[in-house]
């Protein structure tokens, strides 16, 4: 059974639709990784899920009680504000001293309880976050770009914690990721979106499928910037599909129609 | 001791006292200039006051909190930027309430007590006042510390985790006008930011956690009010600045120690 259950989702500001037509399901122990260009209705689509943004049309049905620990992108604490790692930890649910310990001996950064959270650098600060919706004991982990300035070597460290943490407790994981070659490994379904989903699917069967490589290039390869993004449509400004070609079929290589949840 | 000096020093110890807490969340949330909006419009409450003859406290709280909801209410609609907003409505607010004031031809209003205190003047009323006031804005303070502590931190990690953050963002902006009301009569209506913000400032240098700096930002405070109602009473300058200025010495003081804050 599923944790959550998103159905036909469509979130539009304005004119402006900004997830539409989304469906998916986020499974206990399973890690789901969001990827898509800058603009795409990630952030809006996980805050969605998150009850922060209400719906325009379509479902969201989570399942009873469900415990979620939220990683927002970047945590602006003011400097003003004193605040140390044990003290931050704090806020986040009744938790013993060694609950807060053992917490923070889970993403490797102990050493950190007695730090300023303003002295922490972009990899502790995540892992610190990490630390803290771990005390909640989430059903659902919720991290919007968890690797954000952090350097590769960090990253890949990073999302090799996010497994663990998932085989440890197992909760389901939903992340927003640029790096998908740094997270192939530790996922298992890939949900590409611009506005609506492009395709979907689990890494290790779809990394052979051609169609896979041409979207997101070859697994494993020196290439860590952007993915390259090339579909058999393209999107205007507003992320309306243009010069969507009809017949898939006839293009070797880009049919990706098997694992398409899009609106084509 | 004369009694008005009593009176003004357990009425300005009072302020000083819930200042402290509120002052920190005014300087960790950046809401001074929502503090000086909220006191320019003292002034137009003092008008109310006085035009439809209710009591001048009641009236500047009300006023107060009427101006906190329009401007959350505003805030929500998008339509200039929120320090344009704070600006329209601070400078607005004091002309309506300086002409209205000027209107009322046969009331004598000394505006420079409300503008910049009379802490001298401070009746046993105003001390009912600032203590019943104070004592309910400090045990809500209390009963609401980690939600607040928690919508300071990061306002959507608060909303998943179930703090009820309109509410408590509300309650906030109404606790500051309702110490804002009670502390017009020390320091005055141009002078009451700095009494929340500048103990508050200098207390970051000693504090190592939120608590800490509540406390200690209502320690300094009240230090600042005892001497500068002492230099007040020994060089017969006005009390309201003169506590300003005894806040400020203490935070040139603090900031010019050489140590190393840890936290």
């Amino acid at each position: 059974m599923s944790l959550v259950d998103v159905n036909n989702l469509s979130i539009i500001y304005g004119e402006n639709s900004v997830v539409s037509n989304v469906s998916m399901q986020l499974k206990r122990g399973e890690i789901t990784t969001l990827i898509g260009p800058n603009g795409a209705g990630k952030t809006t689509l996980i805050k969605a899920i998150l009850g922060l943004i209400t719906p325009s049309s379509g479902q969201i049905s989570r399942s009873e009680s469900l415990q979620i620990g939220y990683m927002p992108q970047k945590l602006h604490i003011d400097p003003t504000f004193p605040l140390t790692v044990e003290r931050f930890l704090k806020t986040a649910a009744f938790s013993s001293t060694q609950d807060r310990l053992q917490a923070l001996e889970s993403v490797g950064a102990e050493k950190l309880l007695k730090q300023s959270v303003h002295s922490l650098s972009g990899g502790e600060t995540q892992r610190v976050m990490l630390a803290r919706s771990l005390l909640r004991k989430p059903d659902l982990l919720v991290l919007d770009e968890p690797a954000q300035g952090v350097d590769v070597n960090g990253q890949i460290e990073l999302y090799n914690l996010i497994a663990q943490i998932r085989d440890r407790y197992g909760c389901a994981v939903l992340m927003i990721s640029h790096d998908l070659h740094l997270v192939m490994a530790a996922t298992d379904q890939v949900v590409c979106l611009n506005h609506h989903i492009c395709c979907s699917g689990h890494p290790a069967q779809v990394s052979n499928d051609p169609s896979y490589i041409e979207l997101f290039g070859i697994p494993g390869a020196e290439n860590l910037a952007f993915y390259s993004h090339h579909h058999n449509h393209q999107h205007d400004r507003r992320g309306e599909i243009i010069n969507a070609k009809t017949d898939i079929s006839e293009i070797p290589g880009e049919n990706h129609s098997s694992h398409c949840g899009g609106d084509h | 001791m004369p009694d008005f000096l009593l009176f003004a020093l357990v009425g300005g110890l009072g302020v000083a006292m819930i200042a402290g807490p509120l002052g920190a969340f005014v300087v960790w949330r950046r809401m001074a200039y929502f503090g000086d909006t909220l006191a320019h419009s003292a002034l137009l409450g003092v008008a109310m006051g006085v035009l439809f003859d209710l009591n001048v406290n009641l009236a500047v709280v009300s006023c107060c909190l009427l101006l906190a909801l329009i401007l959350v209410s505003l805030q929500r609609q998008h339509l200039v930027a929120t320090d344009t907003l704070l600006g329209i409505m601070a400078h607005s607010s004091l002309s309506l309430g300086l002409v209205a004031i000027a209107l009322l031809d046969d009331v004598r209003v000394d505006l420079m007590d409300y503008l910049f205190g009379d802490l001298l003047a401070i009746s046993p009323t105003d001390l009912y006042w600032i203590y019943g006031g104070g004592c309910i804005v400090l045990l809500l303070i209390w009963r609401l510390w980690n939600s607040l502590l928690a919508i300071t931190i990061n306002e959507e990690l608060a909303q998943v985790e179930g703090v009820p953050v309109a509410r408590v963002r509300l309650t906030l902006m109404l606790l500051i006008g309702v110490v804002i009301a009670i502390a017009m009569k020390v320091v005055g209506i141009l002078l009451i930011t700095s009494l929340l913000i500048i103990p508050a400032a200098s207390a970051r240098r000693l504090a190592n956690s939120p608590e800490q700096m509540a406390i200690i930002a209502s320690l300094l405070g009240m230090i600042a009010v005892m001497l500068g109602l002492y230099a007040s009473y020994q060089f017969d300058t006005p009390a309201g600045p003169s506590v300003v200025v005894a806040a400020l010495i203490q935070f040139l003081l603090l900031y010019s120690l050489p140590f190393r804050r840890t936290v």
